[in-house]
């Protein structure tokens, strides 16, 4: 035979990106998307954000694994993980807001279930530090009743699975020194630079 | 379940997207081709957390597509059709989706289902006969005669159309 029976694989493989594009937003549309993913922009780089059902799971800054978020998201949420842009659409009006200085506080719902225990009390303490305020680790430490547990604070926070929505670059060194971010310092200096806590 | 668990969906669909898609354009053909790969898709990511095939998932979703070929067939068939067609579109018929793709590619997808899948996977795909027959839950035997019958369907209608 030498007539094609079907289109080669360098047209299956454009078309079927197209089409699977369309699936996205269709299986979003379905409520078969457990965990959606996408990307936006912000002044502190690309941010990869994960929304479920319940809310806002997860915010990765640039330079974060994205594979092995994913594996995470699968293995701990749901393996029906789709990257549905328009299901992030609330946390990127919000952030925006954000960055743009008008909006001083997140009304996003937050699903909380890539934190451990521990990381519930410290995260929960660290989002009543309201915009503009600084706390110290002993603060939080203190707050959730473990007034020497500072230093385990502190890997609580530098794991905080969405950042920035709950303020974990809030919390500073008892010297009042930036001591450490997940998102990496400079990162930290700006949001504190936004918020007018840092001169 | 074996060893190996689930990847992200998201990790699947752009490992199985273009497979399933050229699967699909001999199998309903190009115009739409597009609408079952949604319908397959979405079936796939309904049962999706229940797949027990986690190592041979582009075989799992070829089956769902199949499935969902069949189920377009069936729904084609009881749809109403043109009588006539319109005297001048001849050119228009030689390439309806302007696809390139000719009358045998055409005549694929109107065999009969087991025949359609062994010249796909076999033909278009490039599958083995053991892959086909696990694929389509079959034997190596039925394998090579639905698609021995398949082609020889497919070289009449082409010999018939180039009279």
């Amino acid at each position: 035979m030498d007539e094609r029976l079907s289109i080669s694989a360098v047209d299956a493989d454009r078309r079927s990106r197209a089409a699977a594009e369309r699936f996205r937003s269709a299986a979003s549309e379905s409520g078969l998307v457990d965990v959606a993913v996408g990307t936006l922009d912000s002044p502190v780089g690309e941010l990869f954000v994960a929304v479920t059902p319940r809310g806002l799971a997860s915010i990765a800054f640039e330079g974060v694994d994205r594979d092995a978020l994913l594996t995470r998201f699968t293995r701990e949420l749901s393996p029906r993980v789709v990257a549905a842009a328009r299901a992030t659409d609330d946390v990127r009006r919000e952030l925006d807001e954000y960055f743009r200085g008008a909006r001083r506080r997140f009304d996003l719902t937050l699903d909380r279930r890539l934190m451990s225990r521990f990381m519930l009390d410290v995260l929960g303490a660290t989002s009543r530090i309201s915009f503009g305020r600084l706390a110290t680790y002993g603060e939080i430490a203190g707050t959730i009743g473990r007034p020497r547990a500072a230093r385990a604070v502190g890997a609580a926070l530098g794991a905080n699975p969405i950042p920035i929505v709950i303020p974990c670059h809030r919390v500073v060194g008892a010297n009042g020194k930036l001591t450490g971010y997940g998102g990496g310092l400079p990162r930290k200096e700006f949001l504190l630079q936004l918020e007018g806590s840092l001169l | 379940m074996t060893g190996r668990s689930l990847p992200p969906f998201e990790v699947f669909l752009e490992a199985n997207r273009a497979v399933v898609y050229r699967y699909l354009v001999a199998a309903v053909g190009s115009v739409d081709a597009d609408d079952v790969f949604q319908e397959t898709f979405l079936a796939a990511l309904r049962a999706y957390p229940r797949c027990t095939e986690p190592d041979r998932l582009d075989r799992w979703v070829l089956r769902i597509a199949s499935r969902k070929a069949i189920d377009h067939h069936r729904g084609a068939a009881r749809r109403p059709v043109p009588v006539a067609a319109p005297p001048d579109l001849t050119a228009a018929d030689a390439d309806p989706a302007g696809d390139g793709l000719g009358p045998a590619a055409r005549a694929v997808r109107d065999l009969p289902s087991r025949q359609r899948d062994a010249v796909a996977y076999r033909h278009i795909l490039g599958l083995s006969v053991a892959e086909t027959a696990s694929l389509m839950g079959t034997t190596e035997e039925a394998v090579r005669a639905n698609a021995y019958q398949g082609i020889r369907k497919l070289k009449e209608r082409a010999t018939w159309t180039n009279d």
